[in-house]
């Protein structure tokens, strides 16, 4: 054994030597848990050396135990998408809060707990839990995302068989300074079916948290997430989808805050015509705690005239560090691809840092894909011009940076929580930049 | 209203004089022109009055109203009712019309101590101007300036004018880029400010502008100074002649 495969099977046993096995679930979901660990056991933490680790430091995230986080206080700020009709499913540093939460019960859509689903001989989920994780792992491996489906004790699975009467907001609390969760959510969308998913909150101290999305023909998903303002916390997550015919796939992230986030996405446009966006606002600022965001997006045309957009802006300032890996595959035959992805950073100073890696692997000759990754600063001239109209010189900034967001906020399909977003954003970098 | 005396100003960067005394007086309710060639220095002192950063005033003052224009803020500047017409409007993508024009408006009003406007009241005020200006539901909801003609461009720095309401107008080069409809719709919505409390420097480089906007008085302005002023003939002179004869007489 190599010295980095040895480094990589240490961190993995302290780590495991760490963690206490789930509850015990039925057999088709042991049996999943003992695949995925056997995965893992090939596979190792990432290692520092690793291609796909070369901007972000895994070591935090393979530590046997998370860095302390104390829980934010947003001084009883309203709750994010409250203003929604929404079903709401609460999980407290990684547990599923059933006082808090709503009853499971939805028009149109199947909603349990993974206990619960996981406790059944037969059951749907097994035909998508760590699934479509496992078809992820080509070509780079994602050891989180298998350390996830083996040792997840809790999550969401939800089967939507027509439209969804509500959208469903999956509420992440974190309490606990040292809390260590791990959560794995299935959603299927039958042909047709519509649903739309919320998610809100740090969730932990450090959080692993992995989403299998599986897409009918002609399905729409869309996804809004925010990860919290606990400027202390850790978290990894993975969103695994795969598209059928003329599906729809839209994802926003928001992140204010954290001292590590690693998002990754691995998208599959496995049927013609299907429609992924994903988007993402990050904002940083390392002063007093390290800010560092990655944003690590793989998608896959694998049939033809799908379009797929991935926009993803982060504002960073004193020392915060922005990342972002995308790709975009496209193989052959699926002509007439429409790929676009653009990554930019609005640095506030000199300080900051952005480093981006967008890659293009195209293996059909009729197709239209393109890249931009662009980092620059607040622009002069347009703060000029605002200021010469008499709007402060702060006000005028701060009014760039939402400016400069506003395409990631664009993808945001549903007016309202577009809307609720851009306010909330203003409140924030009014407070925080004065 | 506005008052220049002997202004010197270089370039921050070069090293380099652009203005050599400028002495430059604009009452209450006068429009001047500043008619001059290329590079003489109109818009550098356009852009020192504004408050742009990269200049740098060596000697001279500027006041509107008394109160000393070249310690302010450009921010300040537009509160104590100053407002420059670009010559090049800037784009902001991202910041839609309305937005800016309903932040501006009311961020002056509190830099002025009054109340903000309310939703209702700006939404009425801004239609109603943008109206006579022929400036559409579309152009006002767009981002600032973005994929806007040229004279969309001017007509949305008129109307930011109109909206503001400021005592001391610039305009600099106002015309460059308008064809000769836009012109007229550009030059009526300044006529429509025209107030005996609002004075109005008119920067071109065309007798044809003040075809539109008659000016009461037009300077000259070559290598860093005024080098004439007089009536409105003046601009007629430069048009017949071009600007050598003055320039050779002034030698």
């Amino acid at each position: 054994m190599g010295a980095l495969a040895e480094k990589k099977q240490g961190d993995l046993a302290a780590r495991l030597a760490a963690m206490d096995a789930p509850a015990r679930g039925g057999a088709w979901l042991e049996a999943a848990r003992a695949e995925a660990r056997a995965r893992l056991m090939a596979m190792g933490l990432p290692a520092a050396r690793d291609e796909y680790w070369r901007f972000t430091r895994p070591a935090s995230l393979n530590a046997p135990t998370p860095e302390p986080a104390a829980p934010f206080d947003d001084g009883g700020e309203a709750p994010m998408f409250g203003e929604v009709e929404r079903l709401r499913i609460v999980f407290t540093d990684g547990v599923f809060d059933a006082a808090a939460s709503d009853p499971l019960e939805l028009a149109g859509v199947e909603i349990e707990t993974l206990e619960e689903a996981g406790s059944r001989d037969i059951h749907w989920a097994r035909d998508l839990y760590g699934v479509l994780e496992t078809r992820g792992h080509s070509p780079v491996e994602r050891p989180f995302a298998a350390l996830n489906t083996a040792f997840a004790g809790a999550g969401v699975v939800i089967r939507v068989t027509g439209r969804a009467a509500r959208p469903v907001n999956l509420i992440y609390r974190h309490e606990s300074d040292t809390s260590d969760a791990i959560l794995h959510h299935l959603v299927k969308l039958e042909p047709g079916a519509d649903l739309t998913l919320l998610e809100n909150g740090p969730g932990a101290a450090r959080l692993s948290k992995v989403l299998e999305v599986d897409l009918g023909a002609g399905a729409r998903f869309h996804h809004v997430r925010t990860q919290g303002r606990d400027p202390e916390r850790t978290a990894v997550t993975h969103v695994f989808a795969r598209l059928a015919e003329g599906a729809t796939f839209k994802s926003f992230t928001l992140t204010v805050n954290g001292r590590l986030t690693r998002n990754e996405s691995f998208v599959e446009l496995a049927g013609a015509g299907a429609v992924a966006h994903l988007a993402g606002a990050a904002l940083g600022d390392g002063a007093e705690l390290p800010f560092h965001h990655d944003d690590t997006v793989f998608v896959t045309h694998s049939a033809p005239e799908c379009e797929s957009r991935q926009v993803f802006k982060k504002v960073l300032r004193n020392g915060a560090v922005g990342v972002f890996q995308g790709k975009i595959l496209v193989r052959e035959g699926a002509q007439k691809t429409d790929g676009y992805q653009k990554s930019q950073a609005l640095m506030l100073d000199d300080d900051s840092t952005f480093l981006a890696k967008p890659e293009l692997e195209i293996y059909a000759d009729d197709v239209a894909c393109s890249h931009g990754s662009t980092s620059g600063a607040i622009d002069e001239e347009a703060l000029f011009y605002l200021r010469s109209r008499g709007v402060p010189e702060r006000q005028a900034a701060n009014l760039l940076v939402l400016a400069f967001l506003a395409d990631a906020i664009d993808e945001i399909e549903d007016a309202a929580i577009a809307d609720d977003i851009r306010t909330r954003l203003e409140g924030w970098v009014k407070r925080h930049r004065g | 209203m506005l008052k220049i005396s002997n202004l010197h100003v270089k370039l921050q960067e070069e090293d380099k004089e652009i203005l050599k005394g400028v002495d430059l007086e604009v009452p209450a309710g006068a429009v001047h022109a500043i008619m001059g060639p290329n590079g003489s220095g109109k818009s550098t002192m356009s852009y020192v009055l504004a408050g742009r950063e990269g200049y740098e005033v060596t000697e001279g003052s500027a006041t509107l109203d008394g109160q000393d224009l070249l310690s302010m803020e450009p921010e300040e500047r537009a509160a104590a009712g100053l407002f420059l017409a670009f010559q090049y409007p800037v784009e902001i993508p991202g910041v839609g019309n309305m937005t800016f024009l309903r932040t501006a408006v009311n961020a002056q009003r509190k830099a002025r101590g009054e109340e903000e406007l309310s939703a209702a009241d700006f939404l009425r005020l801004v239609r109603e101007k943008a109206k006579t200006l022929k400036i559409d539901a579309d152009m006002l909801k767009r981002p600032v300036n973005v994929g806007f003609s040229g004279g969309e461009k001017k007509r949305n720095e008129i109307l930011q004018m109109a909206m503001l309401e400021p005592k001391m107008c610039i305009l600099d080069e106002t015309d460059s880029g308008l064809d000769v409809d836009a012109m007229k719709l550009v030059s009526d919505g300044v006529n429509a400010l025209r107030d005996e409390g609002r004075s109005f420097l008119v920067i071109t480089h065309y007798q044809r502008l003040l075809d539109h906007i008659k000016p009461d008085v037009v300077h000259i302005m070559a290598a860093g100074r005024i080098i004439r002023s007089g009536g409105p003939e003046l601009a007629l002179e430069v048009e017949h002649n071009g600007y050598a004869d003055i320039l050779t007489e002034t030698a």
